[in-house]
Parts: structure tokens; C-alpha cells; sequence
């Protein structure tokens, strides 16, 4: 599973209810389910995805978040996840509210474009970057909305959103460096956010 | 594509029922009948046990063959038999004509005891309920306490729908495909169109024609092609039909009448389900889908209607179903949500229309499979 994923298995209450936004093949909401016995939705558009989703056993409604979410309740859920889908939105900022209105908690995850490397390649080769984790052209991608961790945090206090916490994970043994510059170091950033309330 | 398979031969066999029925229009049937097809074997905890809810023309033929020599296997076979997803391998599976039917459950081709002649139009109007209730009365007769599942189409979808609502613990799995909550004016107005059809055919005879030795065939011919033309889609007919002539030409001295393709079919079509179909029946069944709602013992509130259902649910809809579109299969899924419920919803890309969910498709086939897998036996 991929690392972003086993950070935020700890996140996830026991036996609570559970929305994953663009579950994919469903293998985080199945290990959520036997691992910390939650009851889950996924959300996935996809067709081949949904068929393997299905093959998990889990929950699973094929719709496009980008379309709106207005048909989950609010409070309907514990926690929404949404890992590695904020990038490929056209309204990312629309699902960031649905997340926090349908959910009581909300945990997100996203590539960090302000670590170091993307800094380098779009500095030095004026192109924008491709890499392992990122290996689209800007042409053929699907990532369409990037953005730093100042991006998001910017975003968050736009939308009265509360970051309750936020872990970041290196590629390598760079944990020191990612704990001290973040924005710097961070490949995938994993946030755990809510309404603000009062 | 899976490993696919026939059931093989298959024989029917009738059920006789004698405690009475009281039905939703206030008619009690005191005796019935209802014609019954089963595959696969039911295990021993007597937990594997799958119904199939046929929609508006079919009956419990669903899968197999009488005669090795049948042109045609049963209704569904496509979806039911070993290594399919409706896997006999794994489930029993049940398909039952239902009451109002006219293959060999009690309807309007039966005696009437009261009168000694058949009941014709006068066999009382059942509704899902009815059929629902005749249902569990044959789980209960076959020693079927739950259903691993309930399976069905359109109007069968609906029979399912109204299962999981009406007996949430009797059953493990809802699945609903091409499926509404209830019918929208339009829906309606296409079934009014089918039975103007039949009763004004001058064979009707007040729908006592087999007294009277006759056949409103042009008539319910008719009815089946305004029928069939809804269940297919624009696009769908357009691939297959074009404006090919099946016979004549436009030339301006071509002596024999210009016949498109598609019209060629439709006659056929009606043609051949007005000497395998009932007219009282037709008018019967589109009277029970015009009179579904869910939510009429909710006060039309559709999430409290749903809110009892205890199965977990798959709900498919088709692109380019304009019959019971997406929009109504999303209407139960998201009254499902409102409930606190977690079902699973897909809408297969086809050019299928309503019939769609008769149809060979990989994408219908693989997630109906993997879906059926997990339901456990």
C-alpha cells in the first residue's frame, strides 16, 4: 500500500463510518474495514476501478466528484478520505468544502509541488517537471490543479477549514529535514482537516 | 471473458397454494398456482438460495433449455448458470412466473372458481405486494427462510426493491438493475399507448375473446412494438438498423413497397409476442408497474422507505436507458445514502438502452460477477 495510505490508517476511528473519495480499486477502504472494522463507501468513477473495488467487497458508487457531491448528507460520515484524487479535480476547492461538510473529519492527501525537486527541475530546466512519482508530461496529465503546502494551508484558512494535524512523507531517509522545511523536503503531504467551527 | 456454461436442461414444475391471498386491491385468491424453474442445489444450511424477478413479459424460463433442440434458452441465461454471475455452481437459484402471468402461474387464463369460466379481465389487479407476498410464500413451501439475494430487471427490479423494504431481514442482497422508484408520467403514458392498443383491437371483445374464439393479436402486436421501441435507444438503432430497406427500393420505377429494416423487425417482433403473450396479462402487468411507489406506504418519502432495508444493495443503471434512466436508479441510491445506507451504484456506458440489462456486455457482466462473489453462501 502506498505510504501516504499507512499514515492514515492511525486517523481512522475504530468502527467508524468512512468515505474514500476515489477509492480506486478499493484495497485502503478493504484494509480499513478488516483492519479497523470500519463500515466504507468509495466514491470512483472509473469502470475497471469499480470492478476491482467490487472484487474487494466494498461499497462503491460510481459518480464524478466533479460534478458535486450534494447527494451525501452532511455529517453523514466520521471521517472522508481523499488520497492522491485533490490534484486531478477541476474544483478542488468544491470538494474540500463537501469533504468537510459530509464528514466530521476529513484527511487529505496530496504530492507536495513545493519539494525541493520540482523547485530544482522547473528552475534550472524551465520545464515542468516529471519524475517517478509524478511521470506525466504537461500535455498528457491528469494532475491538472497542483500546489505547495502553503497552497493548500492558504487554501484552508479561505475556506474555514481547521488543519486538526499534518504528517509529510519523504522518498528517503530525509525525515529530520521534512519535520524541519516541509514545503521544502515533503514529497506527499497528508492533512487532517474540519470545519471550523464558532 | 469467463468460463460460461448452460444449465442445461431444465424442466418447470407447479406449486399449488390453498391458504388464501389477500391481495392489495381487497380480492382474496383462495387457491393459486405459480409455475416455477429452479437451478443448482440448495446447500444444506439452506443459505445459498438467489430469486429472479421477472420484468414485464418474462416468466420463470429464465435460463436453460426444455429441448436440447430450443432455438432459444431461457430469459436470462445469459446471466444465470455455472460460472456466470448468477453462478449455479454456488447458488439455487429460483425464477417464478408471477401471479397475474399467463405461462402457467394462476391469471386471467385460469378458471375462475367462482364461475366456472376463465377470469379474462377480470382476474383481480395485482400489484408488486401481491407478488411479493405469492414470492415469499414459495421461499417458505422450498424451505427458504432468507435469500443469499434477490435479483431482478426493470419491473423485477422492483420486486426487489420492494422485498428489501417490505422484508429487510428475509433477504441478504438487493440487486436492482435498470430499476425506478416508481413511474413518471411519460413511463405511464408509453403503457397507456400499449393497452389503447389492445382494447381497441376489434378482437378485444371486452377482454372475454376466448370465448368469443378470438385473438386481439394486432392489437397486442401493436402494444409490444410501442414497447420494444422504449427499450431500445436512438443510437442503439441507429447502429443497428441505419436506414437499410429490407425490401423495395427508391428508384422511382421499382414496383414493390419500400420497407426499412427496422420496421421489417418491429413487426416481427410484435408478430411473434402476440402468439407467445396473453392480452389480458399485458394489461394487467402494465397496470402493476403504472401503480408501483416505493414510498407509497411512506407517504412518498422515499428515504423512509428504504430507511428498514437491511440487505446490502447493487443498483445498476444504462446510459442510454431513457426508459428508467440513471436519474432513477440515483434517486434510490441517494434516498439509500440519506438513509445511512452504503450501497454500490453503477452506470454501464452502452448504446443497450432499457433492454441493456438483457444484454452481452463486459463491463455489466464483470461487475455483476465480482459483485455476486462477494455475496456469501
Amino acid at each position: 500500500m502506498r505510504y501516504d495510505l499507512t499514515h492514515i490508517m492511525p486517523w481512522v476511528a475504530e468502527r467508524s463510518r468512512v468515505l474514500d473519495l476515489g477509492c480506486g480499486d478499493g484495497v485502503f477502504l478493504r484494509a480499513l474495514e478488516t483492519q479497523r472494522g470500519v463500515n466504507g463507501l468509495g466514491i470512483e468513477l472509473d469502470p475497471e476501478n469499480l470492478i476491482a473495488a467490487a472484487k474487494q467487497g466494498i461499497n462503491v458508487i460510481q459518480q464524478d466528484m466533479d460534478r458535486g457531491l450534494d447527494n451525501l448528507p452532511s455529517q453523514s460520515f466520521d471521517t472522508v478520505v481523499m488520497a492522491h484524487a485533490l490534484q486531478v479535480l477541476h474544483h478542488p476547492h468544491r470538494v474540500l468544502k463537501d469533504m468537510v461538510r459530509i464528514g466530521r473529519e476529513a484527511i487529505v492527501t496530496f504530492p507536495n509541488f513545493g519539494h525541493w525537486r520540482c523547485r530544482l527541475y522547473l528552475g534550472f530546466k524551465g520545464r515542468m517537471p516529471v519524475s517517478r512519482v509524478l511521470p506525466y508530461h504537461w500535455y498528457d496529465t491528469p494532475n491538472i490543479h497542483f500546489c505547495t503546502l502553503k497552497d493548500f494551508e492558504a487554501l484552508c484558512a479561505e475556506l474555514n477549514i481547521e488543519i486538526i494535524a499534518r504528517d509529510f512523507t519523504a522518498a528517503d531517509n530525509r525525515g529530520y529535514l521534512t519535520r524541519w522545511l516541509p514545503n521544502l523536503f515533503g514529497v506527499t503531504a497528508v492533512y487532517r482537516i474540519r470545519h471550523r467551527t464558532g | 471473458m469467463m468460463e460460461a456454461s448452460s444449465v442445461g436442461i431444465v424442466r418447470p414444475f407447479t406449486e399449488v397454494f390453498d391458504e388464501p391471498l389477500s391481495l392489495a386491491c381487497g380480492h382474496v385468491l383462495d387457491h393459486y398456482e405459480l409455475a416455477v424453474e429452479t437451478y443448482g442445489e440448495l446447500n444444506t444450511n439452506k443459505h445459498n438460495a438467489v430469486l429472479i424477478c421477472h420484468a414485464l413479459s418474462g416468466n420463470h424460463h429464465a435460463a436453460g433449455r426444455y429441448e436440447a433442440t430450443d432455438k432459444n434458452p431461457g430469459w436470462w441465461d445469459l446471466l444465470i448458470g455455472p460460472g456466470k454471475p448468477i453462478d449455479t455452481r454456488r447458488f439455487f437459484v429460483v425464477a417464478v412466473n408471477n401471479l397475474g402471468g399467463c405461462h402457467g402461474s394462476t391469471g386471467p387464463l385460469s378458471v375462475n372458481p367462482d364461475t366456472g369460466r376463465l377470469w379474462g379481465p377480470d382476474f383481480p389487479p395485482v400489484q408488486v405486494t401481491d407478488w411479493v407476498e405469492a414470492q415469499r410464500r414459495l421461499g417458505e413451501r422450498l424451505g427458504i427462510e432468507q435469500w443469499a439475494a434477490v435479483i431482478g430487471g426493470s419491473l423485477g427490479g422492483m420486486q426487489a426493491l420492494q422485498w428489501a423494504v417490505e422484508y429487510p431481514s428475509n433477504l441478504r442482497h438487493c440487486v436492482a438493475l435498470a430499476a425506478a422508484p416508481k413511474l413518471t408520467a411519460q413511463n405511464i403514458a408509453f403503457n397507456e399507448i400499449a393497452r389503447q392498443a389492445i382494447l381497441t383491437d376489434p378482437e378485444w371483445h371486452e377482454g372475454h375473446y376466448t370465448t368469443q374464439q378470438a385473438i386481439p393479436s394486432r392489437g397486442l402486436a401493436l402494444a409490444r412494438m410501442v414497447g420494444h421501441l422504449t427499450y431500445m435507444s436512438a443510437d442503439g438503432m441507429s447502429d443497428k438498423f441505419g436506414r437499410e430497406l429490407r425490401e423495395g427500393s427508391f428508384q422511382t420505377d421499382a414496383e414493390q413497397e419500400v420497407v426499412f429494416q427496422v420496421e421489417s423487425y418491429l413487426r416481427y417482433q410484435g408478430g411473434q409476442f402476440s402468439t407467445r403473450f396473453d392480452a389480458n396479462t399485458y394489461v394487467l402487468m402494465t397496470r402493476a408497474l403504472d401503480y408501483f411507489d416505493m414510498a407509497s406506504a411512506f407517504r412518498g418519502d422515499l428515504t423512509a422507505a428504504v430507511g428498514a432495508i437491511e440487505a446490502r444493495c447493487l443498483l445498476i443503471a444504462f446510459s442510454s436507458d431513457w426508459r428508467f434512466s440513471p436519474t432513477r436508479s440515483r434517486e434510490i441510491v441517494d434516498a439509500l445514502l440519506c438513509a445511512g445506507k452504503c450501497p454500490t451504484y453503477a452506470e454501464i456506458e452502452t448504446d443497450g438502452g432499457h433492454d441493456a440489462f438483457l444484454l452481452d456486455d463486459t463491463y455489466y457482466i464483470e461487475l455483476f460477477a465480482a459483485w455476486m462473489r462477494q455475496v456469501d453462501v
